[in-house]
């Protein structure tokens, strides 16, 4: 007897612990995740664009998902720059080949991947964008080659529908 | 404490004491003995907890007219300054209260480093002191998102970006701060919610505070532990209160020449241009009193390592009571210290001038140095210190040196009583 009850307590009370943490679980999940993009962001995950009227050498810039995306029609000498460039050379390598399948297009997001600031067009030391926030240099192929962000502008799915448009997401 | 045995004069005094002892609370704050050596840098605790209940009040009225909501958001806040009747007024002292306070925590900060409060016993006041500053920092920053103008909108990508910084688990992070995929409306109803939650937070830390303050009573200049209540104490009222009062009052006509004079010199220009998520503007800095780290943030050339430095920078300060080796409080009798004192006031100062210039050239340079030296004096300068520094002999009691004997006399007494 006197050897039993302890158990039935020890028992009791790990059972209830363990109801009450996967309780508490259970509400504390539904605070957090709330706060997770909602259904209605996540419809608008894509955008397509026409873009017959852009002439090489310009950029246009469109809002995807709250963020502005560039599209850019790129000349004969971007394009030789930026598949010239040796992988040593690169801080986050990636060919120019796998970033835009048509050579003559470059679709990325234009959020320098720094602290997330809206990069320049035709600045920089490299051609490229230079992000006016914190100092980076970005090349024709939207590479990071200096200054404090950590990769390449990224690429975001998208893909040709027609000669004239790219759906974006 | 004198006032456990604090007894109502009133029958119906005693009565709801006996049940509620709040008439027991409010006697100790006004007998409350405090060291009659306090000067004018001990007023700006006072002056702190008119600027909290400044802005919890001028941030009620203007929740009342202000909508969270990013078509809204931008038009509510001009209508306020054109059409509520003094709306112009409530927001110009919100906003500028918001300086304030932050020149007086800084005051307050520095008071404290000066007179080595953060020192054993007080080392709990002093990291609670810590987390209200960082809660306010978070408060300002929030509430600066608020008007959704151009500064507000790449401010808040800027920081939340800051996060992205953490390894594996950082995008995710950042896109559940947003609730989407860039700072949108999401960001801004929940940074409104918690920018009208968090003021009330640093009240209830703001009242631990004071209470682990009257716990072991006022630091002073001199630094040494007194007897309470004694010859080396005066009754909290109306001593304290009047001085805290008149110190006010000063602070009141700076805080005044602000509002009415020049309300917008401590804003950016920018932000009065409705948040564009297409352009970035060219020059973003955040508002002055958060440059200094901001400087520290940009100095280092790696991502993730510049957000490690500028939050290692804010929590080296809870550090401190055991950085800091020495056993003498008061810089008054540390003359190799008090130098290091002035030349890391002149190092943030620094810091916060680099932090408000592009990150570049000769500018980054000094921002670098800085940086180093902000780290070498809390990791390096403090803790030998405390081993190395010859320091000058400390009174006995606050009233010795002016009407005790020559400090010949007090310097033996003190030998004395180390040798015990």
């Amino acid at each position: 007897m006197s050897d039993k009850k302890p158990k039935r307590r020890e028992f009791l009370f790990t059972a209830t612990t363990a109801v009450g943490a996967v309780g508490a679980a259970a509400v504390v999940w539904p605070m957090v995740d709330q706060m997770n993009p909602d259904a209605s962001v996540k419809a608008l995950a894509s955008t397509e664009v026409d873009v017959s009227s852009v002439k090489p050498g310009n950029t246009i810039t469109v809002l995807w998902r709250g963020k502005p995306v560039f599209i850019r029609r790129r000349t004969k000498e971007e394009i030789e720059e930026a598949r010239s460039v040796k992988m040593e050379e690169l801080i986050h390598p990636e060919k120019d080949e796998d970033r835009a399948k048509n050579p003559e297009w470059l679709v990325m997001l234009g959020v320098c991947t720094h602290l997330g600031c809206v990069p320049l067009n035709d600045k920089g030391d490299y051609n490229g964008w230079f992000c006016p926030c914190h100092g980076s240099h970005y090349d024709t192929s939207g590479r990071i080659r200096k200054g404090p962000a950590p990769w390449n502008m990224e690429v975001p799915k998208y893909e040709f529908v027609n000669a004239n448009t790219i759906k974006i997401g | 404490m004198s006032d456990h045995d604090y007894k109502p004069k009133s029958k119906v005094g005693q009565w709801f004491n006996d049940r509620l002892p709040l008439l027991t609370l409010a006697n100790h704050l006004t007998d409350y003995p405090t060291p009659k050596n306090l000067n004018y840098w001990w007023t700006f605790g006072g002056i702190l907890t008119f600027c909290l209940i400044t802005q919890i009040i001028t941030g009620l009225t203007l929740a009342m007219h202000y909508i969270a909501h990013a078509d809204m958001a931008f038009e509510s806040v001009e209508h306020i300054m054109r059409d509520v009747n003094y709306g112009w007024l409530i927001r110009y002292i919100h906003a500028n209260g918001a300086s304030m306070f932050f020149l007086a925590v800084y005051i307050h900060i520095f008071r404290s480093l000066f007179y080595g409060s953060y020192k054993s016993p007080r080392e709990i006041i002093w990291i609670l002191g810590i987390i209200i500053y960082l809660l306010m920092m978070a408060a300002a920053f929030m509430g600066y998102v608020l008007p959704w103008g151009q500064m507000s909108f790449w401010g808040a990508t800027v920081i939340t970006n800051l996060f992205s910084a953490i390894p594996f688990v950082g995008e995710g992070i950042v896109t559940w701060l947003w609730g989407g995929y860039s700072v949108d409306n999401p960001t801004l109803t929940r940074f409104f919610t918690l920018h009208y939650l968090i003021p009330f937070l640093i009240l209830g830390l703001v009242v631990l505070h004071i209470w682990a303050l009257h716990v072991p009573g006022n630091n002073n200049p001199v630094g040494i532990d007194i007897k309470k209540p004694s010859k080396d104490t005066v009754p909290f009222h109306p001593y304290i209160v009047i001085k805290d009062g008149f110190a006010l009052l000063m602070f009141m006509i700076v805080f005044a020449f602000f509002v009415f004079y020049t309300p917008n010199i401590l804003g950016h220009a920018d932000n009065y241009i409705e948040a564009n998520p297409m352009v970035t503007p060219a020059h973003i800095v955040p508002e002055w009193y958060l440059l200094p780290f901001y400087a520290i943030l940009r100095s280092v050339p790696d991502k993730l390592l510049g957000v490690v430095a500028m939050l290692s920078a804010i929590l080296i300060l809870a550090a401190l009571p055991w950085l800091d080796t020495s056993k003498i409080r008061s810089a008054v009798f540390r003359p190799l210290y008090k130098q290091f004192y002035w030349i890391l006031v002149a190092d943030v100062l620094i810091l916060g001038y680099v932090g408000a210039m592009p990150a570049e050239g000769l500018y980054l340079l000094i921002a670098r140095v800085a940086t180093a030296y902000y780290f070498l004096h809390f990791l390096v300068i403090l803790p030998v210190l405390g081993f190395k520094e010859r320091t000058l002999p400390i009174p006995l009691s606050i009233t010795e040196p002016i009407l005790g004997g020559s400090p010949n006399l007090a310097a033996a007494r003190h030998g004395e009583s180390k040798i015990k």
